[in-house]
């Protein structure tokens, strides 16, 4: 038996995973270079979550998908031209820092004050998705701190599936250590699932669905709340890139005999 | 004054604590000596009485069964009624799957702030943390005014704290915990659908499949088939563990012939894991993904690839051999055989 659920989607914008990132000072602590012209993403796992999401409330008629980020305004506007094509949702954007070094409890904070600003939204109902890690800050702490704020005690992080039963319970596979999941069964909604990859691949543009999306999607960024994101007591020593640079021996006229003893060798004596 | 709280608990058998969380203890233990601070464990296990011999400090302890299981709703509550008993400015523990699912609402419950994937806990008379930014790119060392501050130690970055039985501890405590009502059962463990188990977490060698193994070789033909048998066979008689690219592991929900043990819980990179091994062999891989992200904890490299040119390994792997991998892995197998 479908259950409608509701289901919000907690999903930042990154660079590029192709771009060079060099770290520099801004008047507000640290960023990325050119952060601003680089080309952004949605957050990879947290696209991973939209794309559940999209694929549960499906199954799920009278279920309601939104998303919710925060960023720039110019920033998400341009991420949104290509997310809108993918799946049908709800934009609520927050006008606000781009980046990894903003506080995570700053973050989350505007982000549960945003949910909690949805209207008629039914928290019995509610699935609060997003990535267990962003590829900015990389922290896994953010989509935690919203779903305390918003005072829902079922967690799930890593997950890669969710089967939703017909009393409303789900099962749910969360990774752990050592390439396993840990398989739960929760009653049912109101949950948390920060999600992994998940089995979903990413769905193919389609202009209808972006074409209905950028109805209330531009409407909405144009409304976007405007914030400022607290340092709350944190304070940057250092940033900076990784400065080792390896001495790489290139092998080339090593036939497949030579190299396979060198390397068996290799293997076979305790590291320095 | 600081003073620190080491959280830790027990692995799956309940029988003694994870080498991750003793990890965590010998931290915690360097952090106090140099701080002159108070240091406390806590632990959270069903049974915990066994698990704090040897700790030579204070400990305290929630035990019960509902603490044998990982869960959201217990973990935190466990780990918050630890942190109120030892009202510590300074908590650290291991940034296991069981505390990283619900350290955050602890410190957020205690009034604190929290970092993650801590890798040194440095500064001179402040306390300092170094963690990595954009997926293992950017280096910051950071320090906070907030108080509690909750630290999660990546595993495998300090020493496991070698407990001795024969010392007794100066103190243990057991600490009452008001549970939620439970709305999760945890059912069990389930391994990847696939005929072994390829990550190994403490092997010494991570060996990297990339997406040349599933292309065209010189004959014109792929050699899917040859290719998972190599590679199982080198994983069998080396006892490394398996991580792949993107790229060949997304070839599976793009209709390609894909290896059939491989899936996203191999993956290193950017939307993959970045494992510690002090060895890593990449094979038939190009790109940043495998070579600077997924190798950033990796002692010393190696790979193997077709392209003398390939820019990503220059600078990045310690020796790079120009060769068929198929021919090599082969000949490599038929050398670990012989042993």
């Amino acid at each position: 038996m479908p259950h409608s659920l509701q289901i919000i989607v907690c999903a930042g914008i990154v660079p590029d995973p192709l771009q060079t990132l060099e770290p520099t000072t801004t008047p507000n602590g640290p960023g990325i270079k050119n952060e601003m012209v680089l080309p952004a993403v949605l957050d990879p796992w947290a696209a991973s979550a939209l794309y559940e999401a999209a694929n549960l409330a499906a199954k799920n008629p009278g279920s309601k998908l939104w998303l919710v980020s925060l960023g720039p305004k110019a920033k998400l506007q341009q991420v949104m031209m290509t997310i809108a094509q993918k799946v049908a949702f709800e934009l609520v954007p927050i006008d606000g820092p781009i980046g990894g070094f903003p506080d995570a409890q700053s973050t989350a904070a505007a982000l549960a004050e945003a949910i909690q600003t949805i209207p008629a939204l039914d928290r019995d109902k509610l699935l609060l998705f997003g990535g267990w890690e962003s590829a900015s800050r990389g922290a896994g702490v953010t989509l935690q701190l919203v779903g305390e704020r918003l005072g829902i005690a079922d967690q799930f992080q890593g997950v890669d599936r969710i089967d939703l039963r017909d009393n409303g319970s789900f099962e749910v596979l969360e990774r752990v250590e050592g390439g396993k999941h840990q398989v739960s069964v929760c009653a049912g909604a109101p949950a948390v699932l920060g999600w992994a990859t998940g089995n979903l691949a990413e769905p193919r543009n389609n202009p209808q669905v972006g074409m209905t999306n950028m109805r209330t999607i531009m409407p909405a960024l144009q409304k976007a709340k405007t914030i400022a994101l607290a340092a709350d007591g944190l304070r940057y020593v250092s940033v900076s890139l990784p400065k080792q640079q390896r001495e790489t021996r290139v092998e080339k006229h090593m036939t497949p005999d030579e190299i396979a003893g060198e390397i068996v060798a290799w293997i076979g004596k305790d590291s320095q | 004054m600081e003073s620190i709280l080491v959280l830790t608990h027990a692995d799956e058998t309940g029988a003694t604590l994870t080498r991750a969380s003793l990890e965590a203890v010998t931290a915690g233990k360097e952090l106090a000596a140099r701080l002159s601070a108070e240091l406390t464990i806590g632990i959270v296990a069903a049974k915990p009485q066994h698990l704090s011999k040897g700790l030579r400090c204070a400990v305290l302890a929630v035990e019960g069964e509902p603490f044998a299981q990982a869960r959201f709703a217990t973990d935190a509550a466990a780990c918050e009624a630890l942190w109120r008993a030892a009202q510590a400015t300074i908590v650290l523990a291991t940034h296991s799957s069981r505390f990283a699912r619900v350290m955050a609402a602890v410190a957020h419950r205690a009034g604190g702030a929290i970092d993650t994937h801590v890798t040194t806990i440095g500064g001179a008379e402040d306390v300092e943390a170094t963690r990595w930014y954009y997926r293992q790119r950017i280096e910051a060392a950071l320090a906070r005014a907030t108080r509690p501050w909750f630290l999660l130690l990546d595993a495998g970055t300090h020493a496991p704290f070698a407990c001795e039985a024969s010392h007794s501890n100066v103190e243990e405590m057991a600490i009452p915990v008001e549970l939620p009502p439970l709305r999760t059962e945890v059912t069990g463990l389930r391994a990847p659908q696939q005929s072994q188990q390829t990550i190994r977490p403490d092997a010494k060698l991570l060996f990297v499949a990339g997406a040349g193994w599933t292309k065209k070789q010189p004959d014109g033909q792929v050699h899917v088939e040859e290719a998972g048998r190599l590679i199982l066979d080198f994983l069998a008689k080396s006892g490394a563990s398996l991580g792949s690219s993107k790229s060949l592991v997304d070839q599976g929900g793009e209709g390609n012939s894909v290896l059939p043990f491989l899936t996203h819980l191999n993956q290193v990179g950017q939307t993959g894991s970045t494992p510690r091994h002090p060895k890593g062999l990449a094979t038939c891989c190009h790109g940043e993904e495998p070579h600077v992200v997924g190798w950033r904890f990796i002692g010393e490299r190696r790979a193997i690839s077709l392209d003398a040119n390939c820019g990503w390994t220059r600078g990045k792997a310690d020796v790079v051999y120009v060769a068929d991998a198929f021919k090599v892995m082969k000949r490599v197998n038929e050398l670990l055989g012989g042993e």
